[in-house]
């Protein structure tokens, strides 16, 4: 009777990691930017190119960076939660327009409604390397010193805006 | 004016070949070296694919800020810090040890020894179960009998 217990053991070990990693998401890889001051841009706005939008202006706030695209599909899912976000004044959201033309970053955003106090283009992406942007979208918490405190890879949820970004703001802030 | 034609007509070839996948060929050198560095870098959009030999936008992209980096004279060990800097070592294609990879690293070796350490021991188990075998005077003398039949004859 012993005998068949090793390979039953064996067996539910196995499957339990097997099952663990059923639930594991392969396209989340950590940022070493976390922790790390934010990698300072200096980028013409969406609405007005002729105006600038620099990172360093927000030193002080606590903000949201968001890299979306008008070609970018899970950009429409978390659309509307960012929108829901926008109208409760929390936190304040700003767009980078990840390798988009800026016709089309701006005809998307009138379409869907507009959760950004400005957008920056970054029509070549040079700043999404700089970023460590590799999907878009993705969501970065940054804090009054303009050190990134937290990254969103993929859509942002209801579920990690209440779990994890509105918490870790209301501390930043608090600070 | 035939035969101005005729060699405009053979000089044809050469206007049509220039300004043909510039991007690439303009150095053959630094393209090399590129992809040689590349080859060991993962393609962060496709995971199992290099650098190298991926067609996705944001390697695209990445292949030529390597380019880049590689005519202002950067190292190679600098622009692959460059990238760890940003993607992590995730990029890498061989992770370097670390804490957290000493697992990846030393585990199979160290369940090897633990395969070794519970054969010796099975060995050993098995060996204490047979019994010595005991062999009485008369018994060592019909087994030379037995292996010396030829002193009979």
């Amino acid at each position: 009777m012993i005998r068949f217990i090793w390979p039953f053991v064996i067996f539910v070990v196995l499957a339990g990691f097997l099952y663990v990693g059923l639930h594991l998401n392969p396209r989340e890889v950590p940022s070493p930017l976390i922790g790390k001051p934010a990698p300072a841009f200096n980028l013409a706005q969406l609405h007005d190119p002729t105006k600038q939008f620099s990172s360093q202006e927000m030193k002080g706030q606590v903000w949201l960076l968001n890299v979306w695209a008008s070609w970018c599909v899970s950009c429409r899912v978390e659309h509307p939660v960012l929108m829901a976000l926008s109208r409760q004044n929390i936190v304040p959201i700003y767009g980078l327009d990840y390798k988009d033309k800026r016709e089309a970053g701006m005809a998307w955003l009138q379409e869907g409604g507009n959760p950004y106090v400005l957008s920056a283009s970054d029509t070549d992406g040079r700043i999404g390397i700089d970023y460590g942007v590799y999907g878009v979208p993705e969501t970065y918490v940054i804090d009054k010193e303009g050190v990134i405190r937290y990254k969103q890879i993929g859509p942002v949820t209801q579920q990690s805006l209440h779990e994890k970004i509105l918490p870790l703001v209301a501390e930043l802030k608090a600070k | 004016m035939k035969k101005a034609l005729l060699l405009l007509f053979c000089l044809l070839p050469v206007f049509a070949y220039a300004g043909v996948a510039k991007d690439l060929a303009e150095d053959p050198v630094l393209e090399k070296r590129m992809i040689g560095l590349a080859e060991n870098l993962r393609c962060l959009v496709c995971q199992n694919e290099s650098l190298a030999s991926s067609r996705s936008e944001l390697a695209n992209d990445l292949r030529q800020e390597v380019r880049e980096q590689m005519l202002k004279g950067m190292s190679d060990q600098e622009i692959i810090d460059y990238l760890v800097s940003r993607y992590g070592d995730y990029v890498l294609f061989d992770p370097p040890v670390k804490s957290y990879t000493l697992l990846l690293w030393y585990g199979p070796f160290a369940l090897l020894l633990v395969g070794l350490a519970g054969l010796i021991l099975q060995l050993r188990k098995r060996k204490s179960k047979i019994p010595e075998a005991h062999l009485s005077n008369e018994d060592v003398k019909r087994a030379a009998d037995l292996l010396n039949p030829s002193k009979d004859l």
